[in-house]
């Protein structure tokens, strides 16, 4: 099972390599990647660096273009692949179909992955995108109970690769336009959901306030932690009831099924979070290492250790964690 | 591209509603002047008003007594075998035309080397996507809700290959869809035991800001916009932009004057005032590149 740790620049994919990921994902400084954030991710000359640092540690480097481009930016798109191939990635990650067509056609010999923000689910889904562009691995969304994911490994001739820790999207991902419904931008579009520049935080008579795009997403009572407004987690009015009416603000973390996942034949695990600092990457690649190498010793006996939840944790989301969609009745 | 008349469509109901006011929904939707008409389960699989049979037996019916194009609708996201199994009926059927919402469907249908339809939650952005699509077959598509005028402008100019462009013109907007249920959340049950609260909200259920502004509407394991949109103004552009069929999501109560609107509009006679039909609002946004929610005033255009 390889361990595929992200990116946002330099420091990190060092951090990822020199704490045990077996690959690192990152993507360009554009709206060409789905963590298209502020001071965020590399240009060439970065990218070359980070792919030579990992190389030289036996360690693989995937690229990210997996976002939907429109016409006026096709040409981005395409640059960025052609980056890419020039950059002789190990993996190519898309979502969009004409993307990859085109690297497909232009560049037969760079291996594809399906992105998540493809949103594919299931394994005719999959099979279109073996037959059309020969795609190696997908990663699954994040909406598939455990026997789902393993009906899907059985019947495709693709490898699946699943999150296994970081940020949760409750929604299908490459499916979701609530973020552009309040700011204009979305992920499939921008690269962001519920981009920082729409963020903003009142102080009020009732308390802190946040807000996305001039929306209300949460009030918060005094001494409480204010969250990001991203919508799905905010707390909303339904009936008579004010609650976090999608989602509460919680990470996910499938360190306690480790050893279901390798038996149901998964081939990569991802750990979210290229907007993460360094230290994250580093301290979570450390706690993900550790904890495959153990449950690969020993699948029977595996139980995670509590000092590698409390670490995962601390960096989470309400620091709170779920097992999220793998675990049916959170369904 | 632009000479035909515009066309009208009636979208899958995107709801769960009894047997019954479906089977009235369609006997009424007989007596419209819309063109065409999608029909079946888009959303949750558990809803079983009418099983998969039935639904192309109404398909039949309709299309034996009205003439009008019948489409079959398919789930949009599938997650279990026994929703591959009904998708590969319908992709299977035979009679008429299929409209994917997932590419499961895309693939299965083109495999079969059928023409197809897709539905808004097939991600089409750009003409490079739309070529690969036709030449598997692609007969239709609908443009994705979120993107503008200027996007499907520049799409169809860099289209020489010959297909049919749809756009969701009324209705509350399909926005995101997810493993969980939000309508048995929000009555504290499981999924697996939702006890089918969504046949109490046949046109979703209200989620509103802690300042009561209204904001999404839950229906099911989908969220769609709690604002309306409303292109009825916008005629027009549609036509002199190239788009052929404009859709109409059908809402619990006055669809029929909905379309009837529409169908004046295209004719250049008057139109009633459909503001009464959605209380709490239009909205415009997406169609002139703008956040989806924001409703551009016509005058200031």
């Amino acid at each position: 099972m390889e361990l595929v740790c992200p990116a946002g620049n330099l420091p990190s994919l060092k951090a990822a390599v020199d704490n045990g990921a077996d690959a690192i994902y990152f993507g360009l400084r554009d709206d060409t990647n789905a963590r298209h954030f502020p001071g965020l991710n590399f240009n060439e000359k970065r990218a070359a660096e980070g792919i030579a640092y990992a190389r030289s540690r036996g360690k693989r480097v995937f690229m990210a273009i997996n976002t939907y481009p429109r016409p006026d930016g096709w040409q981005r798109w395409q640059s960025a692949v052609d980056i890419a191939a020039d950059l002789s990635v190990d993996a190519l990650i898309c979502a969009d179909i004409g993307v990859l067509e085109y690297a497909n056609h232009r560049w037969p010999e760079l291996p594809l992955h399906l992105s998540v923000q493809a949103s594919s689910t299931n394994y005719e889904a999959l099979q279109f995108y073996f037959d059309n562009f020969g795609i190696r691995r997908a990663v699954l969304p994040r909406v598939l109970s455990l026997s789902q994911v393993k009906h899907v490994i059985e019947n495709t001739p693709v490898e699946i690769e699943v999150f296994g820790f970081g940020s949760l999207c409750v929604m299908v991902e490459g499916r979701c336009i609530l973020s552009s419904y309040v700011t204009g931008q979305s992920p499939n579009t921008h690269g962001a959901c519920s981009p920082a520049e729409f963020v903003e935080y009142r102080e009020t008579s009732t308390g802190l306030e946040s807000r996305l795009g001039g929306l209300l997403t949460d009030r918060y009572a005094k001494g409480e932690q204010a969250g990001y407004p991203t919508i799905c987690k905010g707390r909303f009015a339904v009936g008579d009831d004010t609650f976090y009416a999608i989602e509460e603000p919680t990470s996910l973390n499938t360190l306690a099924l480790l050893p279901q996942l390798r038996q149901a034949g998964i081939k990569a695990i991802k750990i979210e979070g290229r907007q993460r600092s360094p230290a994250y990457v580093g301290m979570v690649a450390k706690v993900w290492r550790e904890a495959i190498d153990s449950s690969l010793a020993d699948p029977d006996g595996f139980t995670p250790k509590v000092e590698w939840n409390l670490a995962l944790n601390q960096v989470s989301e309400g620091a709170t964690t779920t097992l999220g969609p793998y675990y049916r009745p959170w369904q | 591209m632009m000479n035909q008349a515009l066309k009208l469509s009636l979208g899958p109901v995107l709801y769960y509603w009894s047997r019954d006011d479906l089977y009235e929904f369609y006997q009424q939707a007989a007596q419209t002047p819309v063109d065409t008409i999608y029909l079946g389960e888009t959303v949750c699989s558990k809803r079983r008003s009418l099983r998969t049979e039935e639904w192309v037996d109404l398909a039949r019916e309709l299309s034996r007594n009205t003439g009008k194009e019948i489409v079959l609708s398919t789930l949009s996201l599938l997650e279990a075998e026994s929703e591959l199994k009904t998708l590969r009926k319908l992709c299977e059927n035979g009679e008429f035309l299929v409209e994917a919402n997932d590419m499961a469907a895309v693939q299965l249908l083109s495999s079969q080397g059928v023409p197809f339809a897709t539905g808004p939650t097939v991600n089409i952005y750009n003409a490079e996507t739309l070529k690969v699509l036709i030449k598997q077959g692609l007969k239709r598509w609908v443009l994705p809700v979120e993107l503008s005028k200027s996007t499907l402008h520049q799409i169809l100019d860099a289209l020489t290959d010959e297909v049919e462009t749809e756009v969701f013109v009324y209705g509350r907007m399909p926005l995101t869809l997810s493993a969980r249920c939000f309508t048995a959340r929000s009555f504290n049950l499981p999924k697996d035991d939702c006890q089918y609260k969504c046949l109490d909200y046949p046109d979703g259920r209200l989620l509103s800001t802690q300042e009561k502004q209204p904001f999404l509407a839950l229906n099911g394991i989908q969220t769609i916009s709690a604002l309306t949109c409303n292109l009825l103004p916008e005629i027009d552009e549609l036509h002199q932009i190239g788009v052929d069929f404009l859709r109409i999501s059908p809402q619990f109560r006055h669809t029929d004057k909905i379309v009837e609107a529409f169908s004046r509009s295209i004719k250049g006679e008057t139109t009633p005032d459909i503001k009464p039909f959605a209380p709490l609002g239009f909205c415009n946004g997406y169609w002139y590149g703008e956040t989806g929610l924001r409703q551009i005033s016509t005058s200031s255009r």
